[in-house]
This record gives structure tokens, sequence and C-alpha cells, in this order.
């Protein structure tokens, strides 16, 4: 069999995503805090102390700033954890990926429910974010709720990404390299916390290869207000992540459970 | 379409490499609807490998195989919309409660989780686990998983259930309640397909079986069938240190002997006259029995230790 023939996603796919929420369900009291608790802290920590000293970002208020770039970043993270930790404790320890190709279900259908999943889950993020950042004062009108849609799509690109790393892990500490390498520079270089363009040139360039650059510069004139520049370069850019990370994991996948 | 006499599962010259080992080696077989086949044979037989290879789980090195005259593994994801699988180690998913557990899994096959409550509560009360219905998974008995794995594997109504060694690891009380379910099912007009190494197992349920060692197959047949055709209906069966002196003895009365360990079994269609010997001897331990698969199975598969 050619595991790099083009995945076929159907219905299926839904199944995998039900289960998933189902199973958040059940913890959600703990997941809330954890949605809520971790930026609160960053917008009230930062925003505030931080935005003491600097005032004005980008001619909007430190904490506006820091709000419409940490939606990205959180979005990123939450992705992140979920491809990676969750999908390897279901595929490998849990062995319920195992139970789940024993039905009519395909590696291809699997992984887009995973995918979708990692995608409602950064949505998640992004609502409570959205709601602690308009209690603070930070977000000047209803267009704001534009960047939902977008933070669903930068889970879906980063949830590409971390399912490669749970396709190739054989055990839960080589996540610790993708974030060191690739995670942790994204969030100190993408524009989360200061504008890009304060970076050397070459760094300028180098940042516009990353996914999250893309992902900052949709959220922050969403969220804070302002002109929306180039939106279908940063959609794409962020789109192809996804679509390209899908396949590579998906191929990866069957190669290795279908052995 | 199947007709009744068409095999519902067949293979011809099916092989797996993993690498350069060769797990199974050109086995042919044919599955009749409604029976009850057996793989037996010892660890590292290839015996999982090749379940998972019917259902497009493994894909085969060479040769031919269908099921349900589909093409495996090409056609495999029909073909397990119609095939319920039991795996060797429970896959349970720890998350969700017993009823959860099927419930969820129904919607893997395009169920409604809505429409199938009164096949859960029917399954439930089949695998003996209703009053546990609202339990985790991981608060159950080895017996009480293996049967919820079961009933898992029926939600879809299947045509055929795959089960590797499904009562491997389980005290006596909990296979019998296995085996009864079992026999229910095939009384019911479902297919199994089981692999075990337990003789008993075979003997109780396979209506055909074929032994395999080293990936191929060494013989097949009714159980029965298969005693007749390679070993004498009856054994004695010596132990103890003085159990060698005899081997001697045995062979000069017609036995064919085996010596295992401790043990020496004497193979023989008359056995009167050696049984008549050892009655007069003092010190020895001795049990006469007819023969069965085991014997079938030692035979051809030889003595050695496996593990
Ligand atoms: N994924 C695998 N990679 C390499 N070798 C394997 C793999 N799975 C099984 N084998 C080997 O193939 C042979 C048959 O294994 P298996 O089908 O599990 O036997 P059984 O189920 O009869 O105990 C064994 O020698 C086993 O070590
Ligand atoms: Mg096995």
């Amino acid at each position: 069999m050619n595991h790099w023939r083009f995945p076929t996603v159907r219905s299926g796919a839904f199944a995998v995503w039900r289960r998933n929420i189902m199973v958040w369900r059940k913890l959600i009291g703990p997941a809330v805090v954890m949605n809520f608790g971790e930026p609160t802290l960053y917008l009230l920590g930062l925003g505030f102390g931080l935005g003491h000293f600097v005032g004005e970002m980008s001619g909007m208020p430190y904490l506006a700033f820091l709000a419409s770039g940490i939606i990205a970043s959180s979005a990123m993270t939450t992705a992140t954890f979920e491809g990676m930790y969750s999908v390897y404790t279901r595929m490998d320890p849990q062995r319920t990926y195992e139970a789940l190709m024993a039905t009519p279900l395909e590696v291809d259908d699997i992984l887009a429910g995973e995918m979708l999943w990692c995608g409602t889950k950064s949505l998640f993020s992004g609502i409570a974010i959205l709601l602690v950042a308009t209690l603070l004062g930070v977000v000047p009108g209803w267009q704001a709720l534009w960047v939902l849609p977008v933070v669903f799509l930068i889970g879906l690109c980063f949830a590409g990404m971390a399912m490669i790393m749970s396709a190739i892990a054989s055990n839960y500490d080589f996540f610790n390299y993708y974030f060191v390498l690739a995670i942790s520079p994204m969030f100190i270089l993408c524009g989360v916390f200061y504008p890009i363009d304060s970076l050397p040139d070459v760094a300028q360039g180098f940042v516009q290869l990353l996914p999250l650059t893309h992902a900052v510069a949709l959220t922050r004139p969403l969220v804070a207000g302002g002109e929306l520049t180039q939106p279908l370069l940063h959609l794409g850019v962020l789109a192809a992540y996804g679509a390209v990370g899908f396949y590579i994991s998906v191929a990866l996948v069957r190669k290795r459970l279908l052995v | 379409m199947n007709t009744p006499s068409s095999p519902l599962a067949s293979a011809r010259g099916l092989v797996k490499d993993f690498g350069r080992h060769r797990a199974v080696d050109g086995i042919d077989f044919d599955i009749l609807r409604g029976t009850c086949f057996g793989f037996l044979g010892p660890n590292g037989a290839g015996k999982t490998t090749t379940l998972k290879m019917l259902l497009g789980l493994a894909p085969k090195s060479g040769g031919e195989l269908s099921v349900y005259d589909l093409p495996v593994p090409e056609r495999a994801r029909e073909v397990r919309a119609r095939t319920g699988l039991v795996p060797q180690a429970d896959n349970l998913d720890p998350d969700f409660s017993v009823a959860e557990n099927l419930r969820t899994y129904a919607t893997y096959f395009g169920m409604k989780p809505d429409d199938v409550g009164d096949r859960v509560e029917r399954l439930l009360a089949f695998a003996a686990l209703t009053d546990r219905s609202e339990a985790k998974t991981d608060t159950l008995s080895g017996g009480m998983k293996r049967r919820l794995t079961i009933a898992r594997a029926l939600i879809n109504e299947p045509e055929m259930v795959v089960l590797d060694e499904p009562t491997t690891g389980l005290d006596p009380q909990a296979r019998h309640i296995i085996w009864s379910r079992l026999n229910e099912l095939r009384e019911q007009g479902t297919t199994l397909i089981l692999t075990t190494h337990y003789m008993e197992e075979v003997e109780r349920l396979c209506d055909e079986l074929v032994i395999m060692d080293h990936g191929r197959i060494l013989d097949q047949g009714a159980p029965k069938a298969l005693v007749q055709r390679h070993v004498e209906p009856e054994v004695i069966e010596l132990r103890g240190e003085r159990a060698g002196v005899f081997a001697d003895d045995a062979q000069g009365l017609g036995c064919r002997v085996e010596q295992m360990g401790s043990s020496l079994y004497c193979y023989s269609h008359e056995p009167g006259e050696f049984l008549g010997r050892l009655q007069s001897a003092t010190g020895l331990t001795f049990m006469h029995r007819p023969t069965g698969l085991e014997d079938v199975f030692l035979k051809l598969t030889g003595r050695e230790l496996r593990d």
C-alpha cells in the first residue's frame, strides 16, 4: 500500500471529533479554568505591568496590542499541545487508534477528526481571551468576532505540524525539541509582544516564513481595530501549513500503524 | 454476491514479511459462513498477523485475500464495516464508562448515538454488564473487560467476528462465560474466527481449525478428524523418575513413545497389554486417556519450549 497516496476524508472524521468533545465535557471544569486563567494572567500581568512602562505600541494601548497577539499564540499552543501530547497518547500508549481502525474509519478520517478538534480547542481559547480582553476594555467593537474563524484556522494550521511530531515521536520527551526549536521561537519572535519591524532586517525576512507571524497579522487588526493588510496572503499561508501538515502526518501515521 | 457455499473469507498463498523475517509464509484457507474457524498455534506462529491482514490493518506482502468476496486490503473498509474485531489486548476507551464505550463505538460505524440505545442495552445484558454500565473501564476485572470488548465488536451487528486469543489470561469461570457467549453467537449464525493456544477452546468452539507454526499451516480439518489423522486413539502418560525405564517396554508392545521433560507419552491403538504391565509396577504414576488435539498439536509443532 502506498502510504503517500492522497488522503480521503469522510464524515467519520466527525465521529472522532465528537469522541474528543465528549471526553472534554467530562473535564470541563479544569479546561475552562485553563482557558480563562492563563490569558487573564498574561493580560493582567504583562499588559498592565509592562504596559505601565511601554504605554502605547503601534499606536494602540499595550494591553490591546498584547491581547490581539496572545489570541494567536494561544491558539498555537492549544492546538500544539492537543496535536502532540493528546494525539500521541491516543495513538500509542492508550491504543485508541487501534480500536478506531478496526471500524470503517481510516487514518485519514481519524487525523482529520483530531485536527478539527484541535481547531475547536483553539476556538475555545480564543473565545475566552476575547471575553477577557472585552472586559478589560480593549476591544473596540463587534467586528472583533471575525477573529474567531481565524483562530479556528490557526488551530488547524498548528495541529497539522503537531501531528507530524506525534507521528514520528517515540516518547513524550521528543516533543521538547519541537517546543524549543519551533514553538518558543515563534512565541518570542512573531510579533506577539512587539511589532516585527523592530527586528533586524534578516530576522524580519525569516519570520515572514513562520505561520505565527501571519496569524498575528490577522488577529491584531481584527481584535484591536486597524487596517487588515494582505488578508488573503496570511490566510493562504496558514491554510497551506495546515494542509501540508495534515497530508504529511496522515502519510507518517499510516506508515507507523499499518505495519 | 455471496452464495451460501462460497467461503466468507479466503486466502491463497498469503505472505507477510517484516523486513527479512517472514511471519506468514504462504498460507491457504477457506472459512465458511456460519462456522467457527480456529487458528491454533504457539506464540509467534503468525496468528495475529494473519487476522490483521484479513481486516486490512496490516498490508499483505504477497498472495490473495478476500473477505465477503471483496479483495483485501483494497476494500478492507467495507469489510470492517461488516465485521467485529476483538483484539489480543483490550483497547477499551479509558475516558468513557462501559455504556459510553459502546455508544461511542457505534458512532465510528456511522450510527447516531441516540439511535443505538436499545442495542447498547441488549449488548450490556449479553455481556452481563448491565449493572456496571456507568463504571469506568479501568475498574472492571479482566473477564469483564473482555466481555465488554466482545460486546463492542457486536455493535455493528457483524456477519463475522474475529477474536484474537479471546480468553488468554482469564480465570476458568471467566473463560466459561465467554465460551457460552461465543456459542450463542455461533448458534445465531455469526461466523467466528478465533486464534488461541488453548486446545480446550478449539475443541469446544471450532468446527474447523488450522494448526500454525512458524508462519505455515501444518494441517487443517475438524478437531476430531485431525486427532484421527495424526495420533493413535489412546495415550498413556507416565510421570516420575522411573518413567524412562518403561520406554523400551512400551515400544516393544507397539506403542509410539515420546519424551517430554520427565514425562513419557506412549501412544497406542491397543494399550491393554502395556497397561497390565504398568499396573504391577510400583512407585509409578500414570494416566490413561483418549488422545486429543493437544497430542496432535505437540506432535506437529514439536515439544521444545516457546515464549
Ligand atoms: N510489527 C512487527 N514487526 C516485526 N515483527 C513482527 C511484528 N509483528 C509480529 N512480528 C513477528 O511476526 C511473527 C508472528 O507474530 P504474531 O502474528 O504476533 O504471532 P502470534 O499471534 O501467532 O503469536 C513473530 O515472530 C513476531 O515477532
Ligand atoms: Mg498473537
